[in-house]
């Protein structure tokens, strides 16, 4: 039809699920093979669409978790009154298909240019924070500021702690519990626990913060109660319903 | 919560690409009302409203209603005053 060519800069394409690793209790991460996928850039999102044996549609957008040129992969939370993420956490298996479309977005997009960078995720707000650390060539120093419920939710936790000191410095803070012995933080997020870890204002850092409206919220403005620069917060916010 | 339910212009990015054909989450647009101008991904975003509703982050005028259904889009633009769109 020539009304979809004109659509095709962000055609839908068939995609199979290649591999999944469960992450967490309720994240799963899936690898996927989407032939003709265009590539992208680490922040960037894509949109899933399933379509049901009677043909009901559902969409929903997903933060791409690969950095550009390794394997196509997205990591999914489920949500209990989802209509998508139930599915992609729990069902979808290898070789099970679906529609995705992107890259999507140009806004939460990490360009390296050698000025710090400092990611704050709130729970699966990690995801597009994990595209820029994995794609960081080691040179730029990162610091990561990642609020989880327990130790248990910690997306990523073992490949954080393998990644650090490579020119990543990463600090949990986990907000309703916390194992024995634990040496990180202990409550949501606050100006103060923001003054002692990000990077001076005056080192001119780039930002980005993703999470819950909420979570977004208190962080951005703390950050600019700290002198930040408003425009130099990028940020990114998650619906906690309907996923 | 209503307030849990505010996202942002990058939840809309896929939808605005459709019917843009451009990327459109760092396209600036004023408001009619106050008369800010943000980029696309800095102004609030319901997804549930039915369809979608984009308002301004300063003032909370509605900037753009989007409803999507029977193989068509209905699209609102009326409390935007402009977009700077890329060439």
């Amino acid at each position: 039809m020539a009304g979809t060519a004109v659509l095709g800069r962000l055609a839908w394409l068939v995609t199979e699920v290649t591999g999944a690793l469960e992450e967490t209790p309720r994240v799963r991460t899936l690898l996927l093979d989407a032939e003709g996928w265009p590539g992208h850039r680490p922040g960037q999102h894509l949109d899933v669409r399933l379509t049901a044996e009677d043909g009901y549609q559902a969409e929903r957008s997903y933060s791409i978790a690969s950095a550009p040129g390794e394997p196509l992969s997205i990591t999914v939370e489920r949500l209990e009154d989802g209509e998508v993420s139930p599915y992609l956490v729990d069902e979808a298996r290898e070789g099970d298909g679906f529609e995705v479309r992107g890259p999507i977005g140009g806004y939460f997009v990490w360009e390296d240019d050698g000025r710090p960078v400092f990611l704050v995720g709130g729970g699966s707000g990690v995801v597009p924070l994990m595209a820029m650390i994995r794609s960081s060539p080691g040179s730029t120093p990162i610091r990561l500021l990642y609020s989880s419920r327990t130790l248990e939710d910690v997306i990523y936790r073992e490949e954080l702690d393998a990644r650090a000191g490579h020119g990543l410095e990463v600090f949990h803070t986990l907000t309703r519990e916390q194992p024995s012995g634990w040496t990180g933080y202990s409550r949501r997020i606050d100006n103060d626990l923001l003054r002692e870890i990000a990077w001076p204002a005056s080192d001119d850092p780039q930002v980005f913060v993703c999470g819950s409206t909420r979570f977004v919220d208190a962080a951005a403005d703390g950050l600019v109660a700290l002198g930040y620069d408003p425009l130099s917060i990028k940020t990114e916010r998650f619906g906690a319903t309907g996923g | 919560m209503a307030e849990e339910r505010r996202l942002d212009g990058n939840a809309i990015g896929g939808v605005m690409i459709e019917l843009f054909g451009v990327e459109m989450t760092t396209v600036p647009g004023s408001c009619g009302n106050c008369g800010a101008h943000e980029q696309m991904a800095e102004t609030d975003v319901y997804l549930d409203a039915p369809g979608i509703v984009v308002r301004c982050r300063h003032c909370q005028n509605v900037l753009i209603r989007i409803v999507r259904g029977n193989g068509r889009t209905w699209l609102d633009l009326s409390g935007l005053s402009s977009l700077e769109l890329p060439l």
